[in-house]
């Protein structure tokens, strides 16, 4: 153990005993338990208050094993020479949907440990975080973890890694964050590494800002990197994309506790509080200047957050509709890229179009509201954003399937991605076929080793977004991983499929899809609608349809007995009690039209359950 | 005034049907339960808690029907069964034409037995038959030889019953058309004058059930159900029979009264382990286990495990539920304003006979008996 004794004061530390980096990993790579060696060796968590991902805060990333929210810790850490260093170690989300915010992690550092399970191979999206970093012009540190499993195959991995980055196997680390091995030797490596913080101290203050947090009794704690000057307490700071101003209330470092300081200084990474209750008030990727002594120039790169993929988030019982927006209204303040309008629904009632990152994002919005707000949801299939330009150059953007316009229509666009695929290369094959019946453009592909092939294709977004990544892992038996970030948009022969149930059209279940795969989702939705609606006294033709064109059709015969069980004098309590129940279940029934649709039959028939479920499992 | 009648449960079997949920117990599963409860001491309990009943309610009604079910009352001897029926004719008494009807099984009921039972005061039995085709019968686990209904009831005849009436259950998985015809023309080939037929329910927690869950046997289907109740309709119409609830049908006078009773949601008694009660607004309900039950009459205390006193709602909507399977129909004055309404519309959709209706009673069409579980839900609106 290398415990500190006297660690160096936050706002007076040294820049060239700073380091800061951070780990850049696969879900499941070994990352928080890495994290929590770390901070064990260098003694800033008492033995006794360590428990397992010690900085996952909320529950839902302590279960899912996934960071969503990033954060840094302080490690005061005496390295082989003596000598105290400040290590900050910044974590970063680890999925596709906070790209951005990952890159803006990046930004914050000098230094990234490229961490790899030992038996499973670099991933999709590690190798585009790895990207990402070099792009930053980070120092890397490749490192196999997991080396104690009997499945390990540190050579293979080791060897996989130089050829992706160029250099020799025999500099590719090898530790257990389980056990322990090489963690020391590890932040050693970072200490003689990663390269200490330039900045000039002097300078009118800029600090970057790569988390923002609202926390319920402090407001929005805000983390920032501190590029020149110093944040003092007790000032005035500006935020430079808004010009907005705020007083700092307190200032401090993260270690792991928040520790407060009369200021964070050059080079050092630590958190401000100013009192804001939004986080839209403290942006990722914004600068912090002074108010008093502005920065003439922001450190640039910063972005409003774009939502990617729109859903319905409709109660479960309408009455819930007051308490589901001010649930909406409070994970604002915790998520700026959460955006949402109200809209209604003939088929689900009164409700939101939210805007997500991604599928994730969704998820996990959608299962905070459910878990911290105790609602009960529908979300409607997700979909993306489409620009509709018509013949008399009117342009609508559309968001919700339903407002797709009729009449004269020129072009639709739509969002592409570009994606990176890793696979065994045994898959090649089915991952084109499975691609190209994606509409996707192969840009080329790469040996990383000599059974291991990167392979990148445009693809529409929408595609990704219905269930590809669930075909992916069931095509490759889960080998393979999938990245992707946004590429602009392209003009596709796009149309949309409208559901009738007994001749009224049902707004929840339409669809923009491209003409080829028009039939095929309306012979889908119509077979399933018709397993998942009851029989009526009357035949109900489903029909899916393009404008007035019928494309497929199923028919519900009408229900012809519900009756004739044996009913005697001891039954009667019972069927009364069954007929009230049946009943009870009737008004949770939704008309459409003269058809009752019980609510169960939408949540089904729109449930992307399965899908997104995996996509979280990435 | 409400009539008085009295259901007495006889909760034994010689082995349990493989569709059957019913409260009924072999011989061997008492055993491995430990108690002590068999055919032979079980009457006495009966006598015991018909005794308890008289004296602890202040009813001065008299008994105008009385069934025997289970189970299979014939499970128990047939002057057991008369020392129970003289039990209530001691307490309660019965009306002057009252009714008496045992369920039995062909296979465990004699001549003598039938004789013992027309001697004792019985005046109706139910031959438990369901069907005469051997693939129904198996897939059912009935163990009773087809041809011995016929047999059981020219006995019946003979003896002296003057009502006899068959259980029949259709729409088994594996039944075909041609084989519930053929069981229904036996049925017109045999002296009865009522017919109960129910369609199979695969009911929770039956062998039956575990089957239809693995794969082995097809869930019933409903449509085929509703088919086969058109073909029960028109065979039994030719023999002069029509319904009078919506599973049962009777020739002119043929009809089991208390049967009607539960329909019209008169009061009666329950005797045996898990009976109901229905007297003055409140049901009622034995301890379901014959151990449980027979416990609390030899401490001479109440055999209920529970009751409910149904609010002026529930009691309406049991109205409905129950009166509208008559063929005598619901009095449209049971409706609310809406529920009228629904009544209207369901005219309009051939579920209630429009001439009935006109003259202010709902009376369920040959389609709405199909359907009326439905209409019900609709009526209480």
């Amino acid at each position: 153990m290398s415990k500190a004794i006297n660690p160096p004061t936050p706002g007076a530390t040294d820049p060239k005993i700073i380091r800061n980096f951070c780990i850049i990993a696969h879900i499941d790579h070994g990352k928080s338990t890495l994290a929590d060696r770390m901070l064990q060796i260098t003694g800033i968590v008492d033995p006794r208050h360590m428990r397992a991902q010690y900085l996952d805060r909320m529950d839902i990333e302590r279960e899912r094993g996934i960071t969503i929210k990033s954060q840094a810790v302080r490690l005061p850490f005496v390295a082989d020479d003596k000598q105290t260093y400040v290590l900050n170690l910044i974590d970063t989300p680890g999925h596709v949907d906070f790209t951005y915010e990952v890159s803006r992690s990046l930004a914050a550092c000098e230094g990234a440990i490229l961490l790899v399970d030992a038996a499973q191979g670099i991933e999709a999206q590690t190798l585009a975080n790895l990207y990402l970093a070099l792009e930053n012009n980070l120092t890397i540190i490749p490192v196999l973890n997991k080396i104690d499993l009997p499945a390990a195959q540190p050579e293979k991995y080791a060897a996989e890694i130089a050829h992706i980055m160029g250099c020799d196997p025999d500099t590719v680390m090898k530790v257990s964050a389980k056990t322990g091995i090489g963690v020391e030797e590890l932040l050693n490596e970072v200490v003689k590494q990663v390269p200490a913080p330039v900045g000039d101290p002097d300078a009118p203050a800029r600090a970057l800002i790569f988390d923002s947090v609202y926390d319920t009794y402090r407001g929005v704690v805000t983390y920032v990197r501190v590029i020149d000057g110093r944040i003092p307490e007790r000032d005035r700071i500006k935020m430079m994309s808004t010009s907005e101003t705020h007083e700092t209330l307190e200032v401090g470092v993260i270690s792991p506790d928040p520790v407060s300081s009369k200021a964070i200084g050059v080079g050092e990474v630590g958190y401000l509080i100013t009192g804001v209750k939004d986080v839209r008030q403290s942006r990722v990727g914004d600068t912090v200047t002074l108010a008093a002594r502005p920065a003439v120039e922001s450190l640039g790169g910063y972005r409003d957050p774009v939502p990617m993929v729109f859903s319905g988030l409709y109660p479960l019982d309408g009455s819930d509709y007051p308490e589901l927006r001010e649930a909406l209204d409070k994970l604002k303040l915790n998520d700026a890229a959460l955006v949402y309008e109200p809209e209604t629904s003939v088929a689900l009632g009164f409700g939101f179009r939210c805007g997500f990152l991604g599928l994730l994002h969704l998820e996990i919005v959608r299962e905070r509201l459910e878990r911290e707000f105790n609602l009960d949801l529908i979300s409607t299939a997700p979909n993306v954003v489409y620009r509709v330009v018509m013949d008399d150059a009117k342009e609508f953007i559309v968001t919700n399937p339903s407002e797709f316009p009729g009449g004269k229509i020129s072009e639709v666009y739509e969002p592409m991605v570009r994606s990176t695929i890793l696979t065994p290369s045994e898959f090649v094959g089915s991952i084109m076929e499975l691609c190209q019946t994606r509409r996707g453009n192969l840009l080329g592909m790469d040996y990383l080793s000599e059974d291991r092939v990167e392979m990148r294709y445009t693809l529409p977004l929408a595609e990704i977004v219905f269930d590809f990544f669930d075909q992916l892992k069931s095509k490759t038996r889960g080998y393979a991983s999938l990245d992707y970030e946004p590429t602009g948009e392209q003009a596709s022969d796009l149309v949309k499929v409208d559901i009738l149930l007994h001749g009224d059209p049902v707004d929840a279940f339409s669809a923009i899809v491209h003409r080829d795969k028009a039939y095929n989702y309306g012979v889908a939705m119509a077979a399933k609608l018709k397993d998942l609606i009851p029989r009526q006294q009357f035949e109900v033709p489903i029909q899916a349809a393009i404008g007035a064109r019928i494309i497929a059709r199923e028919t519900i015969r009408a229900i012809r007995k519900d009756v004739l069980a044996k009913c005697y004098g001891g039954d009667i309590s019972r069927k009364r009690k069954l007929l009230e129940k049946q009943k009870e279940g009737k008004k949770r029934m939704k008309m459409v039209g003269r058809v009752e649709v019980p609510q169960e039959a939408f949540i089904a028939a729109l449930s992307t359950d399965d899908s997104v479920a995996k996509a979280k499992a990435k | 005034m409400r009539t008085l009648s009295a259901y007495v449960h006889i909760p034994f079997c010689a082995s349990r049907c493989g569709y059957c949920d019913f409260n009924t117990y072999t011989a061997a599963e008492l055993q491995r339960d430990g108690t002590s409860i068999t055919a032979q001491t079980y009457p006495d309990r009966v006598i015991a808690e018909v005794n308890w009943l008289r004296q602890n309610n202040d009813d001065n009604r008299e008994i105008s029907t009385v069934f025997f079910g289970g189970g299979t009352p014939t499970m128990i001897a047939a002057n057991n069964l008369v020392r129970i029926l003289d039990s209530l004719k001691q307490t309660y008494g019965l009306a002057k034409d009252a009714e008496v009807t045992t369920e039995a099984n062909p296979d465990s009921v004699t001549k003598q037995d039938l004789e013992t039972l027309v001697a004792g005061g019985f005046t109706r039995i139910s031959f438990g038959h369901q069907s005469s085709a051997a693939n129904v019968l198996a897939l059912l686990e009935r163990t009773h030889t087809p041809g011995r209904t016929w047999e059981a009831i020219r006995d019946a005849r003979a003896v002296g019953f003057e009502h006899v009436s068959v259980d029949l259950i259709y729409g088994t998985p594996g039944e075909t058309d041609e084989d519930l015809s053929a069981t229904l023309a036996e049925v017109s080939q045999a002296y009865v004058d009522h017919v109960s037929a129910y369609s199979l329910i695969v009911e929770p927690g039956t062998r039956l059930a575990a089957r239809v869950a693995r794969g082995e046997v097809a869930s019933p289907s409903d449509d085929v159900a509703a088919h086969r109740y058109g073909i029960i309709e028109e065979q039994l119409t030719q023999l002069g029979m029509t319904w009078y609830e919506v599973s049962n049908w009777a020739k002119p006078n043929g009809e089991c009264r208390h049967n009607i009773a539960y329909w019209r949601n008169q009061d009666w008694l329950g005797i045996g382990p898990g009976a109901h009660a229905h007297t003055n607004g409140v049901r009622s309900w034995n301890l379901k286990h014959p151990a449980a039950w027979a416990g609390r009459i030899d401490d001479e205390l109440s055999a209920a495990a529970d009751s409910e006193t149904l609010t002026a709602e529930e009691m309406q909507h049991e109205e409905i539920m129950l009166r509208l399977r008559l063929r005598e129909g619901l009095p449209l004055t049971a409706l609310a304003d809406s529920g009228l309404a629904q009544a209207k519309l369901a005219v309009s959709q051939g579920l209630l006979e429009p001439e009935s209706f006109d003259q202010g009673t709902a009376v369920l069409t040959f389609q709405g008996r199909l359907l009326a579980d439905g209409l019900v839900a609709r009526l209480w609106a």
